[in-house]
């Protein structure tokens, strides 16, 4: 099936939040720290701009509380008082001129009188500065799994590494923005670009100090968000909310890409250490890692993302005695935050790159070494998670090593790389990610799926989740026309808007389709079951009974409605305390090949053929499948080799696109997309999640073959030439 | 702050149909297009002109309309994401793109498509390498540009077909 709104978006037709226009709207803009950190003592108005005529907003204002709320409530809507990061908003402006605004924007002094600030993980966990709560530690976990201790001495090797990834931008290419509508009278409204339309919901009830229902959130087409929509719109949403309010008036801001880059979040930098002990033959003992991220100056989502990533720190990999020690540690950056994969991505590039490391130190070939400790069905992974469903990690990497040919071209490369400038590497990873929520989190949620028939047969689905180029409307008009025997234009994918949806969760944790798409299917069902109890209705019933079957019972019972709610499988179990037991409900599992040519005269590296092979359950749609898989893969070599956020001072100084690099078309090789295809039982038609998958193995396994065409010891992404010519010296020293 | 004493008139033509616009001289076409002719199709990416999501046609050729001072469209012929289709009946690419998942997110596909019309168009059977090449002022984040590549590529031979 194409995708539902696709007419819309070849046509420019599809309406984003800039496309937007109400009468009376005014702009809106934002006033920011100049300080990483620091007292603000006093906000002077100067130019000759005419003040009278601006709606100005600072956290007096604020009716409720002065927080955007999440997990905790420590990241102010506006900073009072004190700063935090040098992008902290401190105060708003709004005018009907935005030329004149941003003159104003400028013409705002904020005097702040610096306090010592701190930039590095190195220097948070050595308190050099106090900055967030007593130790500067948002969260910590530590992962215990039989004992490591007894491990060290049985080992024939121990092999340690320290390991690094930078911050990275997720970069849609529609840059943030709302428009709000508010009133004592009329509450609050909202539209925007968005992932997750009741974290925006949540974070105004509390600034507003509304009751829920005088609250109303609206996402407008989202041009990508890879999770950078996840949480930072709410903090958009609240600003134009309080200037709306002010000002009597709609107020829309919509956020430059320099503004964009500088301020919102941006992928947690990490730094992981690895200590394991591994027999002559290649049977791991024991895993000890340490991982800890960068989460900027408030806490946020650093915890869920620190949980991710830990819980992933060990891979698909059947290792008796396995201890994680994490944290997420405070700097005076902005907060850093949700992007694709979710902490994963670090811990896997640390894990894959140390692997291999691992291989090289005991002279085995490094896919020797993963298959000798691949995990199988009735083993546990690092939290003790017992693997229940069907995994082949050998099967997968037989079919990316055959599609690839890695190893004829590892051989090959290995004797044709004599002597030549442009040295020719390939290299893979392997790995799983868990889909939805962690732990006991999706029962948290109680997330809710709505549907209804129309007297015409149509079936309108209700839930919060978002569509940002991924396919939700699509993937929900499968499922929905699939289970009722319906073809999907007859399926109608509600646009998510709080006063009308109920809340299905945050589009978030590739849990859209597995999880949610599991609820539609239910409501769905739900809808055919009482037409079939009814008796209008007989089970394998043709597409064309059932408009008819859908009137005859809203004439005779009214509205033909179904309400879901999730339900956790009461076989997992999930231990907070301890973070042992079923982490994810299910995984996706895969092995990604890269092939490498570094050119040893300028350091450049390119990637000229990727093979993707992964396992993810039923493929509902194979076109969106792979685009999601594509897509990723080209984020993943972003992470890799170009995507360096340069900081000065906890602030980005590259905050452009002309200096910080994406791939372009003439970067991205032929990426090859398999899957292979094994229901799983829980998922809707047998899909499992995918959005995230392919962020994790794509950096490792392109510096696996940066390693293997050079023979550098590479430790840290992105792989800059400048870093590494560092790295190629230490390989003539 | 521009001057408002200053507002110009520019004749032109947008989408085949001869337009006034009133602006000020150094005003971009982007915003022009999008605030005045209400042709919202047109997006902004990055401002600066690294990412073509704001990608239009004048006289032919393919810019960036956020660089492009609206004073230097006066007698231009301009086209749009919207003057692109015939009608409701959608170009070839158009159609690719919808068929073969060219699109994701849809913000950079408009500029995309001009993209790949204009090239289409100075290169009727290009091959993979003369469509990264003439894809390369555009930037998308979501689909990795391998689908936007099968896309013109279909469009190519859908014409051929037409032809």
């Amino acid at each position: 099936m194409p995708r539902k709104e696709g007419r819309e978006k070849v046509t420019g037709q599809a309406r984003y939040v800039d496309d937007i226009t109400f009468p009376g709207m005014i702009h809106g803009a934002t006033v920011r720290s100049s300080a990483a950190r620091g007292r603000i003592l006093g906000i002077h108005f100067e130019g000759g701009i005419p003040w009278n005529e601006f709606t100005v907003v600072t956290a007096k204002d604020i009716p409720g509380k002065n927080c955007i709320a999440l997990l905790i409530d420590d990241q102010p809507c506006l900073a009072d008082g004190v700063v935090n990061h040098p992008e902290e908003p401190i105060l708003l402006l709004a005018h009907p001129d935005k030329y004149l605004l941003e003159e104003a924007r400028r013409a705002v002094r904020i005097e702040i009188e610096p306090l010592p600030a701190v930039f590095t993980i190195e220097d948070s966990l050595a308190r050099k500065q106090l900055i967030w709560g007593e130790d500067n530690i948002f969260k910590s976990f530590l992962v215990e799994k039989g004992d490591v201790e007894s491990a060290w001495a049985a080992a024939d090797r121990i092999v340690e590494g320290e390991y690094q990834t930078g911050a990275q931008e997720q970069l849609y290419i529609e840059p943030q923005g709302m428009i709000a509508q508010a009133s004592p009278a009329q509450g609050v409204t909202v539209w925007g670009s968005l992932q997750c339309p009741y974290y925006a919901h949540k974070a105004l009830v509390v600034v507003f100090g509304l009751p829920k229902d005088r609250i109303r959130v609206v996402q407008t087409e989202t041009g990508g968000g890879f999770g950078g929509k996840e949480e930072y719109p709410s903090m958009i949403a609240c600003h134009a909310a309080l200037l709306a309010w002010k000002a009597g008036k709609p107020v829309k801001i919509i956020y430059d890409r320099a503004e964009d880059m500088a301020a919102t979040t941006k992928r947690h930098p990490s730094r992981t250490r690895h200590r394991t002990a591994v027999t002559r033959d290649g049977k791991l003992l024991a895993m000890e890692i340490d991982f800890t991220i960068d989460g900027g100056a408030y806490e946020t989502l650093s915890p869920v993302v620190l949980s991710r990533g830990t819980i992933h720190a060990a891979g698909p990999y059947n290792c008796p005695n396995v201890r994680i020690r994490s944290r997420a540690v405070a700097t005076n950056a902005p907060p850093h935050g949700a992007f694709r994969g979710f902490g994963a991505p670090q811990s896997v590039f640390a894990l894959e790159r140390h692997l291999d490391r691992v291989a090289q130190a005991i002279g085995l070939a490094p896919d020797e070494l993963r298959r000798r400790n691949f995990i199988h069905e009735g083993q546990s992974l690092a939290v003790s998670q017992m693997v229940r469903e069907k995994v082949d990690m050998p099967r997968l990497m037989d079919r990316a090593f055959e599609l690839s040919g890695y190893h004829e071209k590892r051989k090959r490369f290995d004797s044709e790389n004599t002597g030549k400038d442009i040295k020719k590497g390939i290299g893979f990873a392997s790995f799983l990610h868990g889909a939805g929520f962690t732990g006991s989190g999706e029962e948290y949620l109680a997330s809710e799926v709505a549907a209804q028939a129309t007297r015409e047969g149509r079936v309108r689905v209700f839930a919060a989740s978002t569509e940002m180029g991924q396919g939700t409307n699509t993937i929900f008009s499968q499922i929905a026309a699939e289970t009722l025997g319906l073809d999907p234009a007859q399926i109608e994918i509600v646009q998510p808007d709080t006063a009308s949806v109920p809340n299905s969760g945050p589009t978030v944790a590739s849990r859209t389709s597995m999880i949610v798409g599991k609820l539609v299917e239910s409501a769905a069902r739900e809808i055919q079951q009482k037409l079939i109890h009814a008796g209008f209705l007989k089970p394998g019933h043709a597409a064309e009974d059932f408009a008819g079957a859908s009137r005859q019972y809203i004439e005779k019972f009214g509205p033909l409605k179904s309400l879901i709610k999730y339900e956790h499988p009461r076989d997992l179990h999930w231990d907070d305390e301890h973070y042992q037991g079923d982490a994810y409900g299910a995984y996706a599992w895969a092995v990604y090949v890269a092939e490498v040519s570094v050119d040893l005269r300028t350091a450049e590296v390119r990637v000229d053929d990727f093979v993707a092979v992964q396992e993810v359950g039923k493929v509902i749609n194979p076109i969106l499948a792979a685009g999601q898989i594509e897509g990723g893969v080209a984020q993943g070599i972003g992470f890799a080799l170009y995507e360096n956020v340069v900081w000065q001072e906890g602030r980005m100084i590259n905050g452009q696109m002309t200096n910080y690099i994406m791939p372009t078309s003439m970067d991205v090789p032929p990426i090859r997309v398999f899957f292979e295809e094994v229901p799983y039982a829980r998922g809707p038609a047998g899909a499992k999640g995918i959005g995230e998958l392919p962020l994790d193995g794509t950096a490792p396994a392109i510096v696996n073959a940066i390693a293997h065409a050079t023979g550098a010891d590479v430790t840290r992404v992105p792989v800059t030439p400048e870093v590494l010519l560092e790295m190629l010296e230490g390989v003539h020293a | 702050m521009p001057d408002r004493a200053r507002k110009i008139r520019v004749e032109c033509t947008v989408n085949g149909r001869p337009v006034i616009l009133e602006a000020y001289a150094m005003a971009r076409l982007l915003d022009v297009l999008r605030e005045q002719a209400g042709l919202t199709g047109t997006k902004e990416g990055c401002g600066e002109g690294e990412c073509g999501a704001c990608s239009v046609e004048i006289d032919g050729a393919l810019v960036n309309s956020c660089l492009v001072p609206v004073l230097q469209a006066s007698g231009a012929a301009i086209r749009t994401i919207e003057g692109v289709a015939n009608g409701e009946r959608l170009a070839a690419v158009q159609q690719a793109f919808i068929a073969h998942g060219g699109a994701q997110c849809g913000i950079c596909t408009p500029g995309m498509i001009l993209a790949a019309v204009n090239l289409l168009s100075r290169c009727p059977e290009p091959t993979e390498d003369q469509v990264r090449e003439g894809l390369a002022g555009n930037l998308c984040r979501c689909t990795g540009y391998i689908k936007i590549f099968q896309s013109v590529i279909a469009a190519c031979r859908q014409s051929e077909r037409h032809a």
